[in-house]
């Protein structure tokens, strides 16, 4: 009962850690972000044409988002709202279906074409309109799962491996030493992942968006 | 919370509704409770304010340091722990749970 207004308060939390600039010159956690964010937002949008740079609030807002979100839950206790696929398909679906209908209305016959790679024999099409049906339609389910499944592994993983720490800590130390070390070892991986899946989110999104613009 | 507080404190005393909470005696402390602004816009208000108070003081300086997230973020924690405090309990190193 007292679980779903809880979790939208914690799945709006990450807002208040991006403060917005009021002042030319600002304090240091803003010029931080607001640094990030042009390097990021460069880095992304210079394969886009004028058309695909329209969407530079809504892919830097995702990142953003998706990478605070991941870092939050890797603090004790924490509850991470993107390891529900209710919260990624929410997002897949709807920038995956943008991107592709943005396609289909502007430039109809090139979207069209991407169903049928150049140069194939002319008795694979029919199957091969199919194969790419199929793998376009996969796209968002692929975003939603991939991120589900890459951030809700790296906490078992933690799980896991700091209970063994724990009950091995009686039975034998070297052994809790080494599951120690492997503990640290998968949380500096699970920082990067954490970054590398809103990356990848992210860019993956711009991509279709480059196909169909 | 309006901050209206007079200058000539001698001559005439500031209203109930407007005195500040360190400000109120102990046996108005009741009626000043009640007569807090506890309409929606009150209560966001309220966070508005308290929000700024800590931004200002702590995020917003000129040389700030990590403590003004740090602290957030420890609060976080503590926050998350008393929501999972019920299953957290059975964990306990205890001969009996």
């Amino acid at each position: 009962m007292m679980g779903l207004p809880i979790v939208i308060i914690i799945t709006m939390f990450p807002s208040i850690m991006f403060p917005s600039p009021t002042r030319l010159i600002n304090n240091r956690l803003i010029s931080i972000q607001q640094w990030l964010v042009q390097l990021t937002s460069k880095q992304m949008l210079s394969i886009h044409n004028q058309k695909g740079q329209t969407w530079a609030l809504m892919l830097m807002s995702l990142i953003l988002f998706i990478g605070s979100t991941n870092l939050l839950g890797l603090l004790p206790h924490s509850f991470t709202p993107t390891t529900q696929l209710s919260l990624n398909l929410g997002m897949a679906i709807p920038l995956w279906a943008g991107t592709v209908i943005t396609g289909f209305r502007h430039k109809t016959k090139a979207s069209l074409a991407h169903f049928l790679p150049q140069g194939t024999p002319l008795p694979l099409i029919p199957m091969l309109i199919i194969i790419e049906t199929i793998s376009l339609f996969i796209q968002p389910m692929a975003l939603a799962v991939r991120l589900t499944a890459n951030i809700t592994a790296g906490h078992l993983l933690i799980h896991l491996i700091g209970g063994a720490t724990l009950a091995l800590m009686n039975i034998s130390t070297i052994t809790a030493m080494v599951t120690f070390t492997i503990l640290v070892l998968l949380t500096i991986l699970e920082f990067a992942v954490a970054l590398i899946q809103a990356y990848v989110f992210t860019l993956l999104v711009s991509l279709y968006l480059h196909d169909n613009t | 919370m309006a901050s209206v507080v007079c200058v000539f404190r001698s001559s005439f005393s500031v209203p109930l509704k407007e005195k500040k909470l360190l400000d109120v005696k102990l046996g108005e402390l009741p009626s000043w409770i009640l007569m807090r602004d506890f309409t929606p816009k009150g209560i966001a208000g309220a966070f508005q304010r308290g929000y700024y108070r800590y931004y200002n003081k702590y995020v917003n300086v000129k040389k700030g340091g990590v403590a003004g997230i740090s602290m957030v973020l420890a609060a976080y924690v503590v926050f998350n722990y008393f929501r999972c405090y019920k299953e957290l309990k059975h964990e306990r190193l205890r001969k009996y749970h």
